[in-house]
């Protein structure tokens, strides 16, 4: 399962159950209690929920920040320059094998741009900032053969949507 | 307390209050209109020029986030000084002010082609590529400036008026309640909640006006370069406290309101101060999560943006939704829109923390971040969460003679398209649909056009319900 197939499952189920939750305490709105009877039970359920939130403040980030995107990771890799310039990104390098290990070094010659790489089906892999003033290194492998896409991902003005370029990456067995 | 067969509020809002909604009905509506314009561009329906795409963009986001802080003020305002005594002086000016810089952020883009976008991030206002002159962003950057003198102005007039009743910001924010055993009744809630927004919002604003007065100096003066990790950093800390105050003001609505329509109090104790204390600090200390792409950063700031993401909202949000829905169990609520609104920005508070939480987690954020999926949870906090709100407040204290179908339809028909036009911003952003992007791939037209069709019913909502309102608030003013 993608990671936006995940985060997307989490964030509508739960929407879901808050639909559900506030369609269930509608539909009992109008069958009266006494407040002293309702509020001991809600304060009640509010302590259990303070707990599982508490837990997740702590079991969450220890399960997703194990393995983070800003060190590389000290594989032999690839190096490439990457400059993003209004609105054009200039790559030093932009023909790759499957499974090869990519360190790019991205930095900006104007304004904020974002380097996002794409796949074929059009759906984001990875992306990091590029800054003026500063090279910010994503590690990335192509596990895959195939044309990947890169796009802008931060607002740099009248021709943002049109930051597009393209990655080759071939089978290794095709290169020998 | 039994439910209520009437609903008794003496606490009419004053005059000013009323022109600030008049501003925030014309404003809201009109940037609403943008957003399904920048919205049918996007799933191809119709054709717009380049320019106009972004120059809409930033009008539509500087305008709500600035008019959504003026509606704050208002409801803020009006429940505040039924405890402490406010200056309406300072409450006028910051609406001037609010208006000469409304004049002076739209003009640029409506006459010069300014579109930085409402975040102005470092150095687009002053390198567009041959967009605009940079006196256009120097003018537009001038206006924000003013906005932000205003409220500052308000907030500090909200300081001085606290301290002058309750002697020190500890004591508003019920620190002799919550850390000692004081038999004193703790402050009120909107005490509390305008202690805390005061203390949030100051900080931000400082900031926000250092960056805006730093970048001015650099359109005047290209050789003067600021470090663009740092404009960024204050940008955000700026722009993430002062929409989030913008829901922390606006809930006094519902925290003076619910329980008149429930007949049961709100009462506050020490898990509501608890609660109202922590986020003051963590709404603080959490915007490095809009920072989690920039790698230059330490990594100490990304992890401590997403685990204050877990943290920040989530004690005031808790305590206000789980206290309202214990309201509203089983009291014979006297459903009203104003009441209907409330409670429906109790769910869009409640339910859009959730896609919030998850772009705030680094792994997903790798995949999420500018995507529009970042739309999507703000949107859902703004349209159901925040202008809901405004709503609750505005058609409560604009009744007169009560309801009609008309307001139940608009209720019913804002919230379930609210919902739709929220979560096809999502669906896009999961996706991989990149958000700010004024021509879209042909197969991403779809999920624009089930966005532009829920957006059109809750402008036309929208519309309706500001119509009624206006000709029913005339009436009672």
């Amino acid at each position: 399962m993608t990671i936006q197939a995940t985060a997307t499952l989490i964030s509508f189920a739960g929407i879901a159950l808050m639909v559900g939750i506030f369609l269930f305490v509608l539909a009992r709105s109008g069958d009266e209690a006494a407040y002293d009877t309702v509020q001991p039970r809600a304060y009640s359920l509010r302590k259990q929920l303070f707990f599982i939130l508490l837990a997740g403040f702590f079991i969450v980030p220890a399960l997703t920040l194990r393995h983070l995107p800003y060190s590389p990771d000290g594989v032999e890799s690839t190096v490439v320059d990457v400059t993003a310039h209004q609105w054009r990104w200039e790559i030093s390098q932009t023909d790759f094998t499957a499974g090869e290990s990519v360190l790019f070094r991205v930095g900006s010659a104007d304004v904020n741009h974002g380097f996002a790489i794409y796949d074929d089906t059009n759906r984001v892999l990875a992306q990091v900032q590029a800054m003026p003033g500063y090279v910010n290194e994503i590690a990335f492998k192509f596990d895959d053969p195939g044309t990947y896409r890169i796009m802008c991902l931060e607002y740099c003005g009248l021709v943002h949507h049109g930051m597009l370029a393209a990655l080759s990456v071939t089978d290794a067995r095709e290169t020998l | 307390m039994a439910a209520p067969t009437s609903i008794q509020d003496p606490r009419r809002p004053e005059a000013w209050v009323w022109v600030y909604f008049a501003t925030v009905g014309i404003v809201v509506a009109l940037m609403m209109v943008f957003g399904l314009v920048m919205r049918l561009g996007q799933a191809g329906l119709i054709e717009l020029p380049l320019t106009w795409f972004y120059q809409l963009m930033t009008m539509h986001g500087v305008g709500m986030v600035g008019i959504s802080g003026v509606g704050g003020a208002a409801i803020l305002y009006h429940f505040l000084s039924q405890h402490v005594e406010l200056s309406r002086k300072i409450f006028i000016a910051n609406f001037v002010l609010f208006l000469i810089g409304a004049v002076l952020l739209l003009g640029p883009s409506l006459l010069g082609s300014y579109a930085g976008a409402w975040t102005f991030l470092y150095p687009l206002p002053q390198n567009s590529g041959g967009q605009w002159a940079p006196s256009a962003a120097a003018i537009h950057l001038t206006g924000l400036a003013l906005v932000g003198v205003g409220f500052l102005l308000f907030h500090l007039d909200n300081a001085r008026a606290i301290l002058a009743r309750y002697g020190s910001l500890g004591n508003a924010l019920g620190w002799p309640q919550l850390f000692g055993n004081s038999s004193e009744e703790p402050p009120p809630a909107s005490v509390v909640a305008g202690t805390m927004v005061l203390i949030v919002n100051i900080l931000g604003l400082v900031s926000g006006a250092s960056i805006i007065v730093l970048s001015i100096v650099g359109i005047l003066n290209p050789s003067f370069e600021i470090d663009a990790l740092l404009a960024k950093n204050m940008i955000y800390m700026f722009g993430h406290v002062f929409i989030n105050a913008t829901i922390y003001m606006s809930v006094t609505a519902v925290y003076e309101l619910l329980p008149l329509y429930t007949g049961r109090p709100w009462k506050v104790n020490k898990v509501f101060l608890a609660a109202w204390n922590i986020s003051t600090i963590f709404v603080v200390i959490v915007y490095p999560h809009h920072l989690l792409m920039d790698f230059a950063q330490p990594t100490w700031l990304h992890v401590l943006g997403q685990v204050i993401s877990y943290g920040s909202g989530f004690p005031v949000l808790v305590v206000t939704a789980f206290g309202a829905l214990t309201l509203i169990h089983r009291s014979g609520i006297r459903w009203t829109a104003a009441s209907g609104f409330l409670v429906l920005s109790m769910f869009g508070w409640s339910a859009g923390v959730i896609p919030a939480v998850v772009d705030g987690t680094i792994a997903a954020n790798q995949v999420m971040h500018n995507t529009q999926w970042v739309p999507g949870h703000f949107h859902f906090y703004l349209v159901l969460g925040l202008v809901s709100m405004f709503f609750g407040f505005a058609l409560h204290y604009s009744r007169g003679t009560g309801d009609s179908a008309a307001d139940r339809v608009a209720l019913w028909t804002y919230a379930i398209a609210g919902l739709g036009f929220t979560c096809a911003f999502l669906a896009a952003g999961a996706q991989s649909v990149p958000r700010r992007w004024a021509i879209h791939l042909e197969e991403w037209h779809g999920i624009a056009l089930v966005g532009s069709v829920f957006g059109a019913l809750v402008v036309v909502a929208t519309l309706l319900l500001v119509v009624r309102i206006a000709v029913r608030a005339r009436s009672v003013a």
